[in-house]
């Protein structure tokens, strides 16, 4: 067993973990941050998308040790201080871009990761971005706009409903 | 204007507000003190003799609880088939028994052969490797035609063949469809793959058994689209435990496709296991565990022949399919390529003489049953890509070709025993076309030519059944359900109201879309109605979400529930007004006497029947609460035409899909925006069939295809935006909210036009390619253009 600490979303946690316990499962099972979810077991999904240190990192990926240290951010700290709906989350909600909500959180994670890098990607960016998250669900269509209205453009021109 | 409430409007899904903040409750995140937790060890060879099990080194591992074996449910039933099927011959399909845990042979790859329970998933699985397995193995069965074959080995030693069932229908036609087709002026002859899928709802499977000393009552949490049927089949089949001492909770379920819907050994063994170890049983899926555990979808071999006389008007259509059952039956595999498919083979034509024959085959391969759409986008795929080829042999247009054969009178009586209540197919055609924008195809193609890309458009029609029933009806064609629905509208002292649903959302957003039916009837803020769904503690016997059945069916018995309420409140409001029920109107969430200014508001009613003080006690009982049951007089047939334009790289062959389109009729609609939501997702998967996903077993029966590593899933850049319209309504007439179902239609309408669209394209570059079998992958293409 290994101790860990590192701060999630705003607040210093720490644990004694087995070096194999993956950071999702630290999140979901030791902190019951259960917004994280688990899609599949080679990395491919997306549904377990996290940022670490400000990056977007896939948390089935990673060892809870490795992220000792590190600042890590999870849906469940996504919404606006006052518990309002982020910009991206309300545009999800906006654009029906969610159906199941199970790819729902990596898919918000990783749209916020976009934006911060590209704040006006075109529809071909937000598409070649996704290729690490799969939704069963929604064909993209409404995800695709979601994200790009969330970044400040004009959506009822790109696709229709 | 379009209205920001009730029916026809698309307020925004109230149950976004937790899935978007990380709030969602789903299986997986259930834990109950105590809980243990399993490893299921599967086989890893497709078919063998278990000689035998040795647990007892794996049994001193730390933290180990329990291991079970086969022998441990040699007492309980097998999995059942809810659907019996009688073959052409007149005698039941052949129904090998399911056990929960393989014993004494294994059939598939994946099959439980033994379970580690252990204090962590890591324990138990670190045992689970110490398990000693003596197997002697023995030759797969993997093709279906070499499973029929005499002289094959057998899936099952104890059934007389490898044929579960070799069905016709209608085989009173069997003679006068082959006398029409040696009559015809032309017959065109397709053979053709309806490739093997893997649903793959994002969230894998979970369940989590629970059992109460204290009550003697047992609970099954799991990721199911119908709770109800779960505690049915388990209770009463397999685990004995009657229905009052079993509760089946299904919380938020993330997609289900239909892989969902089925009763599947791992439910049956936590809720087995947690009596005997006497704490929780937890499984959670792993995806690849997911590939070779959850039933898988299509996998069809077709030969279908298309007639038609000297005009072009169709005269028969014969077909001849293998439909894959894998190794045993699951829940409803034996109703697929029947009933759900021979049904269907009209289309939306009015081909006078229809002859489907059906062999279902057993192989060492997972369980195959009902995937989105199930049977209906095997039978459209067919009809459409024959129509298409038969057009190019006729060197007529295909779309006119489709329209000279529509069914254009309704009711129309099919020659495969099922009645189109209502439809307008020129009118989707019609609006295809629009939306399409068909007439600029060639100036696209000029456009695309010039990059030196090859550009073809593809056409197809569809028609669906959606609601199954009638109960009696599905009863004699085998059935071992009902297949009605229920709800309960429970009208709180102030006003608010709680509806328990039979149906289960898992995606379909019924949280959002229930409410703005019954706010449209009452005249209430949608936000004082609650939806309850997928808790057979809370809810009235229910059949759930499958075949796009949720709001015809269960939608309906909300409707009739509510109407009981509605029929109630005004004799309270009549008592209260000093007025006779007959005289008073409903509007707006006011009761008022016709014809006068005396009003009562709704809540002042709701108050009165639970705080009876000035209440006509002697007529009728206090509270306000009521239940129906509706089962629908036939099934809804929403229908549609789809186009598809794709863009093919000569140089690689890999395809592109450039424009999607689709004008579907869907009946009334409660919220075009979910509605629309259903067919973008339904395109996803159809276009997913058609050009990327394969589910692929080699010579041996191992499992080639069993992570997203291998099985391609449709990406955000594999795809379009899409448009889609639903402006076209005929309204289901025998239910009463005209509605017809929207689920299922997108996967069944898009994969005929996207094979079409490549046929075109590779036509348009001067290859004389007439057919290539689903996924598209650009080898596959590159293939049929090089050796064309």
């Amino acid at each position: 067993m290994a101790s860990v600490s590192m701060t999630v979303n705003g607040r210093e946690v720490s644990g004694d973990v087995e070096g194999r316990m993956l950071l999702s499962s630290f999140l979901r099972d030791d902190l019951r941050l259960t917004g994280t979810h688990v899609g599949c077991d080679t990395s491919q999904c997306g549904a377990c998308v996290v940022h670490v240190n400000g990056e977007a990192v896939k948390a089935c990926t990673m060892f809870a040790v490795e992220a000792d240290g590190a600042e890590v951010a999870t849906i469940e700290g996504e919404a606006n201080a006052d518990g309002s709906l982020s910009v991206i989350q309300q545009a999800f909600q906006d654009h029906h871009g969610l159906q199941c909500g199970f790819c729902t959180s990596g898919m918000v994670m990783s749209a916020a990761a976009l934006l911060k890098e590209n704040p006006k990607p075109s529809e071909t960016e937000v598409r070649e971005y996704l290729e690490g998250n799969i939704c069963r669900c929604t064909g993209y269509h409404n995800i695709v706009k979601a994200i790009m209205a969330a970044s400040g453009q004009d959506v009822a021109a790109i696709a229709a409903e | 204007m379009p209205k920001d409430s009730g029916i026809g409007a698309s307020p925004k899904r109230r149950e976004d507000l937790r899935f978007l903040t990380g709030a969602g409750k789903y299986t997986d995140d259930i834990n109950i003190h105590g809980q243990t937790y399993v490893h299921f060890l599967r086989a890893d060879v497709a078919h063998a003799t278990i000689n035998s099990i040795d647990t007892s080194a794996a049994a001193t591992m730390p933290g180990v609880v329990h291991i079970f074996t086969g022998a441990d449910f040699e007492a309980v039933g097998g999995i059942p088939c809810g659907w019996q099927i009688t073959d052409r011959f007149g005698e039941p399909m052949q129904e090998p028994r399911h056990p929960v845990i393989a014993h004494g042979t294994i059939r598939h790859v994946g099959e439980i052969v033994a379970a580690v329970v252990g204090e962590s998933l890591e324990q138990a699985r670190d045992a689970a490797e110490a398990i000693v397995l003596d197997l002697t193995e023995k030759p797969a069965v993997v093709d279906m035609k070499a499973a029929a074959a005499d002289g094959s080995t057998k899936v099952h030693d104890d059934l007389t063949s490898n044929i579960c069932y070799d069905w016709g229908f209608v085989e009173e036609n069997r003679d006068a469809v082959d006398q029409a087709i040696k009559d015809a002026a032309h017959v065109t002859t397709l053979e053709l793959v309806n490739n093997r899928l893997v649903a793959n709802p994002m969230e894998p499977r979970v369940a989590v058994g629970e059992y109460s000393r204290s009550d003697d009552m047992h609970t099954l949490h799991t990721t199911s689209q119908n709770p109800h049927v779960i505690r049915l089949l388990m209770g009463a089949f397999v685990l004995g435990i009657p229905e009052h001492k079993l509760r089946v909770v299904a919380p938020d379920v993330g997609g289900g496709f239909g892989t969902k819907i089925f009763h599947y050994a791992e439910e049956a063994f936590c809720t087995f296991a947690a009596k005997a170890v006497n704490r929780p049983v937890k499984w959670t899926s792993t995806r690849s565990e997911a590939f070779m555990s959850d039933a898988h979808g299509r996998d069809h071999v077709t030969k279908i022949e298309l007639a038609m006389d000297a005009d072009n008007n169709f005269t028969a259509v014969r077909t001849e399919t293998y439909a894959n059952m894998g190794a045993y039956l699951s829940t409803f595999a034996s109703s697929v390529p029947t009933w759900l498919h021979g049904t269907l083979m009209a289309g939306n034509y009015k081909t006078p003489l229809i002859y489907v024959n059906v062999k279902a085959m057993f192989t060492n391969t997972v369980p195959v049953d009902a995937y989105r759409g199930a049977g209906r986008p095997e039978a459209t795929f067919q009809l459409e890509r024959v129509i298409d080829k038969a057009a190019r042999e006729r060197g007529v247009d295909p779309i006119a070709l489709r329209r000279q054969n529509f069914v254009t009178e309704f009711p129309y009586a099919t020659p495969v025993a099922v009645e189109y209540d209502t439809g307008d197919y020129e009118a989707t055609m019609a609006k295809l076309e629009e939306i399409a924008d068909i007439g600029g195809f060639a100036t696209r193609r000029a456009e695309s030519e010039a990059k030196g890309k090859l550009r073809g458009l593809g056409v197809n029609c569809y028609i669906e059944a959606c609601g199954i029933a009638p109960s009696n009806l599905v009863g004699q064609l085998g059935a071992r359900a009902g297949l009605y629905d229920a709800a309960t509208v429970r009208v709180n002292a102030t006003g608010s109201i709680s509806v328990m649903v039979g149906a289960h959302s898992h995606g379909q957003g019924h949280e959002t879309s229930f409410p703005q039916v019954i706010s449209e009837m009452i005249g209430i803020p949608e936000d004082q109605i609650d939806i309850v769904h997928g808790d057979t503690s809370k809810i009235p016997f229910g059949m759930g979400t499958y075949g796009s059945r949720s709001l015809a069916v269960c939608g309906s018995a909300m409707v009739r529930a509510a109407e009981k309420v509605i029929n109630k409140a005004k004799k309270i409001a009549a008592h209260l007004l000093e007025a006779s029920d007959a005289d008073i109107e409903l509007k707006d969430g006011q009761f008022s006497v016709a014809g006068t200014d005396k009003s009562v508001a709704w809540g002042d009613v709701t108050l009165a029947a639970y705080v009876p003080h000035n209440y006509p006690l002697e007529d009728i009982e206090p509270g306000l609460e009521e239940t129906a049951f509706y089962d629908p007089a036939n099934f809804t047939y929403p229908a549609g035409a789809y186009a598809c334009e794709v863009e093919v790289d000569p140089d690689t062959g890999k395809v592109t899909i450039e424009r999607f389109s689709a004008a579907d009729d869907f009946g009334n609609v409660i919220n075009p925006m979910i509605v629309s939501g259903q067919v973008h997702g339904g395109i996803a998967q159809g276009v997913g069939q058609a050009l990327l996903e394969n589910c692929a077993y080699d010579e041996d029966g191992q499992l080639i295809s069993a992570s997203y590593m291998d099985y391609a899933m449709p990406r955000a850049d594999d795809l379009p935006f899409y448009t889609v319209d639903h402006s076209c309504q005929t309204p289901c007439t025998h239910n009463p909210l005209g509605v017809k179902g929207c689920g299922e239609a997108g996967a069944i309408g898009s994969p005929p036009s996207v094979v079409n669209a490549v046929v075109d394209a590779l036509q348009s570059g001067g290859k004389n390619v007439t057919h290539i079998d689903m996924p598209l992958t650009p080898s596959r293409v590159w293939d049929a253009m090089n050796n064309a």
